[in-house]
């Protein structure tokens, strides 16, 4: 098979296009064969090589005092004093989860977790931001149940606690679900690890499940749009074991106490390809690898299937020269297959022999720094400025606002995300202080005063009618709910989901997104450590709403000083730290009530910095009892969250003098850089001098207190009922099979 | 004194007990792994934790049973020594015969992981002694397979011996089918052996003792073997 000839047809189908066999080609300095041909199309691949992106990313800030390691790497790694780090990343998980929901998640989980253990660090968090179809489309439930049971078995086997997420739904998804999975981990500051191929003869060790034909061109297909039919492609998504993973991960973490680990990476995507080219590129030195030695679950591979499978829970190690054995040993204590099956070499090439004949050989730098980089072109879609355009006055006022809340916070895209979070095990390790549900996960660190937040954030519909803004807001926006945490931003992962870069109209969604998300960054001060892109997002030619999900990472210096958005207090005052503004663009409100997608809105960078900052000095100052940030539906949603706490509900009343705002706008518009809090009336001076300070706006609203949930003049209604509503949202969906008509 | 926690390949809250019994109660304990065929004299309490053994694959706790480590747990209790069970233990527990029932799938279908309620139905045992009678329990379940179920006259059996310890309750204490969150029979969530030196429970004690946790309910549970244990 391996002496077959590379006929056009075979070319086309391993993706590569005429273009890139010419320079493999010219690289090689002949013609490549099979085996060669396959390494190149997983390696060249956009989802291994980021072609079409790597030009884009490097507009990032990627650097910062607390950076230890930035991307480029299995994951980013930032200081958090102590001797301390966090590692960190969020990947996506888009195309298998599509085809096959369960174990295309399962997948992602056990993929993102061995990025993080890979480089020495002990997971304690996975967070999930998870995007599917139009509610009414038969297929949404099925995949949403899918790719929640696949992530829950599998985290919760391996014991990793799934500690928060997002969920949205929107008809731009009907063809392509997205799965974003992050997680993070917590290593000592002098044991991190890379993913180094160093040391002339050093020994190449394979650890982890033997290898299979599941997964073949994994890569290349999430490299690809879908056509019809894309679930044909189901051969193509591999298998989980989380059980092995969990031995896995304890095997790896007690292998790197030995000293004898020089470098390990994770068998991803392009599996044992890529691990050991890229590692022997980092290291600019050579690999040689026996495919007969690979530990196999299938007899009659060949070489070109053996170098291509993406079998999962699989590791590449590079051991110190005598080390080896003892690594073995530790391996064989977790019952886990290992073999020595090739050696670090100095000339810089990836050589793949079977016994003692070489079935491949290609300079490590033809698959890695010289793959393709593409320029693509890029155009601002005509389609953008009508989108932007809003007429408010054809919008009319709500006949009865209590309606319009209770639809908001049954509607799937506000509603409690309970169903979900219940079914993952959230609590392991012991270390959850601020459970799902609340903006922002917090992890205490167990030895420490201190303790991490985490989000992931993303509003899709913003980036549609922005892309600039919409990657500006999702920064701010995960920025804020670490903020109202009670953390200070630390560092952030991106998992850019768009659609085919070989679209202008897309590249430039892409270019405009990151551009958003870039001075976000740089005026926060938050570097951007890890991320992952993932384009071809489209199916038939209709791409997903351009969705850059955010996961930031917060500290917190004292653990006791964390805040969560519930009400604590009756009698407490509610208070807008922020400008009420008459703004409708985008909002969830215009879209569940009128049907809407326009306008969009704005963000103002000064203020929203001050708010935040204001925010941070009350819960530092311990002188608030709750503070909630405003996104989907405004502050009347945002309010009635506060109401439902984990323990109690609460009752509250708010006035709203603002006569120069239209009162849906007001109650329901997405404003941003706006965070609500409460205290008692006897820190009231204290929270307004906070804020005066901080030059932000602060307008006390009302009271916490009674059963009801009252705007005056507006609205009183039961607080037990939005709250059963909210909570019930997507349980009735799920269970009933429809939307729950309120 | 001293503590000894199971380690199976895949469980997951080995780690979490230890640190209870180790940085919460300052008590001495040692990890035991499932290979082991000797364990230490000086142990005088065994914990088999919460996890995924062997993936649970085939059915929770049944691969696990046949550790090597198993035997040794066995003659531990057999000694008279103690030995608690928590979630994956409990289910490890049942499948080895040291305690009735089975753990079957919940009746949701689904794992579930939230804070419920359990009532201390006995409290002269060496697990409960320092709970109150009645005293209801704020802990967390975190299971798939936690719907508990004996026969009718090994129920009785066990009700009659008092070898039930919790059962799922409203937060006051009611024992009704709405505080039932997995459908076990008689709501029993956790029970001990015959002879008093075995017990299993599914809820997780070791998650809810520090206040940082969001209560403290859990160590009434360590706090009483630890005394008992003197």
């Amino acid at each position: 098979m391996e002496d077959m000839e590379t006929t056009p047809e075979l070319i086309e189908e391993h993706g590569i296009t005429e273009d890139e066999y010419q320079r493999i080609v010219e690289l090689l300095g002949r013609e490549p064969n099979l085996v060669e041909l396959g390494i190149f199309s997983v390696m060249w691949s956009e989802h291994c090589s980021y072609k079409s992106s790597r030009l884009h990313l490097g507009k990032f800030p990627t650097e910062g005092e607390r950076v230890i390691q930035g991307p480029g790497e299995n994951a980013g790694v930032v200081d958090i004093g102590d001797g301390l780090c966090v590692v960190f990343k969020i990947e996506s998980h888009n195309h298998p989860s599509f085809i096959e929901p369960y174990q295309g998640a399962a997948t992602g989980v056990g993929g993102i977790l061995r990025d993080i253990f890979t480089m020495g660090a002990r997971p304690i968090a996975l967070l999930d931001s998870l995007r599917f179809g139009s509610p009414d489309q038969k297929k949404t439930s099925y995949l949403l149940k899918g790719v929640v049971s696949g992530i829950a078995d599998y985290g919760n086997c391996v014991g990793i606690p799934t500690v928060g997420g997002e969920l949205y739904f929107h008809p731009s998804y009907n063809g392509n679900c997205l799965v974003n999975v992050m997680a993070l981990g917590i290593a000592k500051k002098e044991s991190i690890f890379r993913a180094l191929a160093e040391g002339v003869g050093n020994p190449v060790i394979y650890v982890g499940s033997p290898t299979g034909r599941d997964g073949i061109h994994g890569a290349t297909m999430a490299s690809d749009v879908f056509g019809e039919g894309g679930e044909e492609r189901r051969p193509t998504v591999q298998v989980g074991d989380p059980f092995t993973e969990k031995l896995l991960l304890e095997a790896c973490l007690e292998a790197f106490g030995t000293g004898c680990v020089v470098g390990v990476q994770d068998m991803g995507a392009a599996g044992l390809t890529s691990s050991s080219s890229e590692m022997a590129a980092r290291a600019n030195s050579g690999i040689e690898i026996d495919v007969e030695k690979v530990p196999r679950r299938e007899e009659g591979m060949t070489p070109y299937e053996v170098m291509l499978s993406e079998s999962q829970e699989r590791m590449l190690f590079v051991a110190r020269k005598g080390g080896e054995e003892r690594l073995l040993e530790i391996f064989r204590k977790w019952d886990l297959n290992a073999a020595i099956i090739g050696r670090v070499i100095e000339e810089q090439v990836m050589r793949i022999k079977e016994g003692d004949k070489v079935v491949a050989e290609i300079p490590v730098g033809a698959l890695t720094e010289d793959a393709p980089r593409y320029r693509r072109p890029s155009r601002r879609p005509t389609w953008q400025d009508d989108l932007n355009r809003l007429d408010t006055d054809g919008i009319p006022l709500p006949q009865d606002y209590a309606r319009v809340l209770e639809r908001l916070l049954s509607s799937l895209n506000i509603a409690s995300g309970e169903w979900i979070y219940t079914q993952y095990d959230h609590m392991v390790r012991t270390n959850t202080v601020v459970l799902p549900g609340g903006d922002a996960a917090v992890l205490r660190i167990k030895g420490t005063q201190k303790a991490v937040a985490l989000t992931v954030d993303c509003n899709p519909r913003y980036c549609y009618l922005d892309p600039y803004r919409g990657g500006l807001i999702a920064v701010f926006e995960a920025a804020r709910n670490l903020t109202v945490s009670g953390a200070t931003p630390i560092g952030l992962t991106d998992c850019l989901n768009f659609g085919s870069p070989e679209r202008e109209e897309v590249m430039w969604q892409f270019e405009k997104a990151i551009e958003g998300m870039r001075d976000a960054c740089c005026r926060l001060g938050v570097p951007v450590v890890s991320g992952n892109v993932s384009f071809y997002n489209e199916t038939g030619g209709v791409s997903v709403y351009p969705t850059p999900v955010v996961g930031m990472v917060g500290l917190i210096e004292d653990v006791e000083r964390c805040m969560t958005p519930w009400f604590k207090k009756d009698g407490d005052m509610v208070a807008l730290l922020g400008w009420h503004a008459e703004e409708f663009g985008g909002s969830e409100y215009l879209s569940v009530e009128h049907g809407l997608e326009r306008g969009m809105p704005e963000l103002d960078v000064d203020r929203e910095l001050r708010v935040q900052e204001a925010c941070r000095q009350c819960i530092m100052d311990g002188i608030i009892n709750a503070a909630h940030d405003t996104s989907e539906g405004g502050l009347a949603v945002a309010l009635a969250e506060m109401c439902f706490g984990p323990e109690r509900t609460f009752g509250v009343r708010i006035g709203l003098r603002k006569r120069d705002i239209r009162a849906d706008a007001l109650l329901f518009g997405e404003a941003q850089s706006r965070i609500l809090v409460s205290f008692s009336p006897e820190n009231g001076e204290k929270v307004a001098e906070v804020a005066e300070k901080r030059g932000v706006n602060l307008d006390v609203l009302g009271t916490v207190g009674g059963e009801r949930f009252v705007v005056d003049g507006l609205m009183d209604v039961e607080v037990e009922r939005l709250r059963s509503l909210w909570k019930g949202g997507l349980e009735g969906f799920i269970e009933g099979g429809k939307v729950k008509d309120v | 004194m001293k503590f000894g926690v199971v380690v199976f390949p895949g469980s997951n809250c080995d780690h979490d007990c230890h640190h209870v019994l180790k940085n919460v109660l300052s008590k001495d304990v040692t990890y035991i792994w499932h290979k082991t065929t000797a364990v230490d004299d000086d142990v005088d309490c065994l914990i088999l934790p919460g996890g995924f053994s062997y993936g649970d694959y085939l059915r929770t706790g049944a691969i696990a049973r046949f550790s090597p480590v198993m035997a040794e747990v066995e003659q531990f209790a057999k000694k008279g020594k103690y030995v608690m069970g928590i979630c994956n233990g409990f289910q490890i527990l049942c499948e080895a015969g040291l305690l009735p029932g089975v753990l079957m799938m919940n009746n949701s279908l689904k794992f579930i992981c939230k804070n419920v309620h359990i009532r201390v139905e006995n409290i002269h045992t060496p697990f409960t002694s320092k709970c109150r009678k009645g005293e209801v329990l704020k802990m967390p379940i975190a299971h798939k397979d936690g719907n508990y179920f004996v026969d009718e006259s090994t129920l009785k059996r066990l009700e009659d011996n008092g070898q039930v310890l919790f059962r799922y309750s409203t937060p006051d204490g009611d024992v009704s089918s709405k505080a039932n969150p997995n459908g076990s029979v008689a709501n029993i969530a956790g029970v001990v052996n015959a002879e008093g030196n075995v017990m299993g429970m599914m809820p997780h004690p070791e998650r809810v003792c520090e206040p940082i946790l969001g209560g403290t309910d859990g160590l009434g549970i360590f706090t009483s073997i630890v005394e008992f244990l003197g």
